[in-house]
């Protein structure tokens, strides 16, 4: 097994156990560690602009790649999406919102560095997370011009590989062999953005499992009895 | 109808001297702990001000509590689809220096200085950041007994539609004590707006609080509640708040603010309300109506029905025997001398207020003022506090209510003063006011003995029926912050939820870039 074969066929398993397993054991354990830690209390005015455009931005960027990378080929072309139609817009929305989450990313950063109350009480695990994030985001970015390279080609054989790969992942039937001809610039985002997801339960992103969606649902007072009721 | 009782305090104003022990007793029980420094559960302000934190009063700054929308309430931060729109950075949500930067002093410095001319200072130093401050702006209490400019204090809201430069003079100045705590109200805007519901009322007691475990830090509450007691514990990154002193009140002790005060000005006892009823009540059209609202939302714990209903909803008998003694009842619906704080917010708040009386007494003296035909008595148009600012405060602005119940007060007073100096039982300062003998000496009792049975009448929680084992769980886990409790070794932990396991407060934070300003070095500044 070399390097490569780890990377893409061992390691995505690694990641996504953790991310699953660590976000339950987590949930279980340690919920008084679970929370979005807000540092609005301390700064307000960097958070209101960045916060907003990153979130905004990786909403869209993870809902783009899951999309984009686990629906079957087949599907696609179903649905009358041309090959080429498709990495267009993948590159079109990927440097729209990648943009977007950049700035608001960088502005976090920033705020997160530079302000000395909001730089006080951060943890090492929120300026790390926050730096990997970027540089996946960064190096994301950057598979823009080669996407564009390959657009310009008309070949849409390296996106279709690495979704093919992805859902061999996915699969259970790990393929690193899909990625031999793929560019080294996605195998470095690939590698940073998996390991976002090895991460996770050890950072402050486990507030993204709790997106409180029911508030849309319940009733606006709660109220709770001490008493159980007698079975 | 669906009866609930509700753990609720008056304060008498008339009584309160500001001299904060409530703040501080309330304090060290309960907020002693690294990032709540700037928080107090509990806090007297001097008013007129703008309080703690800056403004807390003006909603429309702050958009706290609920108004109507389109004759249904709502939250004024909006309705449930823009709270979850504003997660990301909520708008309305005061910062540090809204409050305070909290601080404390090098006293380290005191005691290692070298042998010198002129004293050691221990200069301040933030605890947020553990940087210098070189000159400290605000403070919990900034404005203790008129402290600052008028112009500053002048911003207080219930000055709004007074005009108020007046009371900028000297001579025409006036002020009071306010102390505030979470209001543990029927209608709470918190629990309204918590995305993740850890915020909760309790239905046998109606105290507020905060689920620790499933607070995820949306933050919303903070902003949602008018009064501003919610705060956001920086270190834990979750919400906290009054808690009533639940483990005292279980027990039939009063709260520790309560049992502090030095002035007796506190009461704590039950009111029955009808839960059904809640909405409807808290949307009357006219903020003016509010107040009346929540007296009709009130239940008489003597009347049979209630009794009756009481039963059924699994009241106890001896909370229904609280709930008649209750001298919250008394105040608030038999003597209407205590009111809500800022009905308008509509929350339906559980702490009530006995306003001040405030006679100018030197005035009287040399005879400058009118007074009752006693001649040592004043009436209610000499008091120096002007009517239409304690009803802003307290009824949304409608005077006849508060001049009744300072009436009322004067009245007991001129009924006492005749009785122990002239040895006569003069009633017609009473039916002026529409109060019997019976009850002016009750009020005497409760309001100027105030004895500690009557001020508390707090009923048992009965946990012996809530648990097999009652007396099992003497010595078990108490109160305790994360998952400290149970966890096989506290120190280590693989998802770390303390920023530092210090809890030093003056641990020295190193920046990058590095600015020597974070350091301290010994015997600086000497």
């Amino acid at each position: 097994m070399n390097l490569i074969n780890f990377l893409f066929g061992v390691y995505p398993y690694i990641a996504l156990t953790t991310f699953l397993l660590g976000s339950l054991i987590r949930f279980d354990r340690e919920q008084y560690s679970w929370k979005a830690d807000s540092s609005q209390l301390f700064e307000k005015e960097l958070l209101q602009k960045g916060s907003i455009l990153f979130h905004i931005g990786i909403i869209a960027l993870f809902f783009g790649h899951l999309v984009g990378l686990i629906t079957p080929h087949q599907w696609f072309l179903n649905w009358g999406i041309s090959d080429m139609m498709h990495q267009t817009i993948a590159i079109c929305l990927g440097a729209a919102f990648g943009s977007i989450c950049m700035m608001g990313g960088v502005i976090l950063w920033k705020r997160r560095m530079y302000n000395p109350r909001v730089r006080a009480n951060s943890r090492f695990m929120d300026i790390f997370i926050l730096d990997w994030i970027l540089v996946t985001l960064g190096i994301g970015l950057l598979t823009i011009p080669v996407s564009i390279y390959h657009a310009v080609n008309g070949d849409a054989s390296i996106m279709i590989n690495l979704s093919e790969w992805a859902q061999a992942i996915l699969a259970l039937n790990p393929s690193p062999h899909f990625l031999d001809e793929v560019d080294f610039i996605y195998k470095a985002h690939l590698f940073f953005g998996m390991s976002v997801f090895l991460l996770f339960p050890f950072t402050r992103l486990v507030h993204v499992w709790s997106m409180p969606l029911a508030y849309m649902f319940r009733p606006y007072q709660i109220v709770r009895t001490k008493f159980v009721k007698q079975r | 109808m669906k009866v609930r009782a509700n753990f609720s305090l008056v304060m008498n104003l008339d009584k309160c001297i500001g001299c904060h022990t409530c703040s501080v007793t309330c304090k060290n029980v309960w907020t002693n702990r690294k990032g709540m420094e700037y928080v107090w559960f509990n806090n007297v302000e001097t008013k007129p001000g703008i309080g703690y934190p800056k403004n807390w009063e003006d909603q429309e700054k702050w958009n706290g509590g609920w108004e109507l929308s389109k004759g249904k309430l709502q939250l004024k931060l909006g309705n449930k689809r823009s709270i979850l729109a504003n997660i990301f950075s909520n708008p309305n949500m005061p910062t540090i220096d809204d409050y305070y930067e909290p601080f404390t002093y090098d006293y380290a410095v005191l005691q290692n200085s070298p042998l010198v001319e002129a004293t050691p200072t221990a200069r301040p130093r933030s605890l947020i950041d553990g940087q210098r401050m070189e000159k400290i702006e605000w403070g919990p209490n900034w404005e203790d007994d008129l402290g600052g400019k008028f112009k500053h204090r002048g911003e207080d809201v219930n000055f709004s539609n007074m005009e108020k430069q007046i009371y900028g003079e000297f001579e025409q100045t006036f002020m009071m004590y306010l102390p505030r705590m979470c209001n543990h109200c029927i209608n709470p805007a918190c629990v309204a707006s918590c995305p993740s519901g850890s915020l909760y009322k309790r239905e046998e007691d109606g105290i507020v609080l905060v689920d620790q475990d499933k607070c995820r830090s949306w933050r919303m509450c903070i902003s949602a509640c008018p009064y501003k007691k919610m705060f956001y514990n920086w270190e834990s990154g979750k919400a906290e708040k009054c808690t009533a002193c639940y483990p005292r009140v279980e027990s039939g002790l009063p709260t520790v603010c309560s049992e502090s005060c030095v002035g007796r000005i506190r009461y704590n006892g039950l009111m029955l309300y009808d839960a059904d009823r809640i909405e409807e009540l808290a949307s009357v059209p006219d903020d003016q109506d509010l107040y009346q609202a929540q007296l009709d939302l009130f239940l008489d714990p003597s009347d049979p029905e209630v009794i009756k209903q009481a039963k059924i909803d699994g009241i106890p008998e001896s909370w229904m025997e609280a709930a008649r003694q209750s001298p919250i009842y008394k105040l608030v619906v038999e003597w209407k001398v205590a009111f809500p704080l800022h009905p308008e917010f509509r929350t339906l708040p559980m702490v009530w207020y006995v306003p001040p009386l405030s006679p100018v007494q030197s005035q009287i003296d040399q005879g400058n003022l009118a007074t009752k035909p006693d001649g040592v008595i004043p009436s209610i148009e000499t008091m120096r506090l002007p009517m239409q600012y304690l009803a802003n405060m307290f009824t949304a602005g409608k005077e006849e209510p508060i001049v009744l119940a300072l009436k009322r007060m004067i009245a007991m007073r001129s009924f006492f003063r005749s009785l122990n100096v002239e040895q006569k039982t003069d009633l017609s300062v009473l039916e002026e006011v529409g109060l019997t003998e019976d009850q002016v000496r009750e009020m005497y009792r409760y309001m100027a003995i105030a004895n500690y049975e009557d001020r508390y009448v707090i009923p048992t929680s009965h946990e012996e029926l809530r648990q097999q084992d009652f007396l099992g769980f003497q010595g078990q886990n108490g109160f305790e912050f994360g998952n400290d409790g149970c966890s096989i070794s506290p120190n280590a932990s693989l998802f770390p939820d303390k920023r530092t396991k210090s809890t030093d407060n003056l641990q020295v934070v190193e920046f990058f870039p590095y600015t020597p300003a974070a350091k301290i070095s010994e015997g600086e500044g000497v």
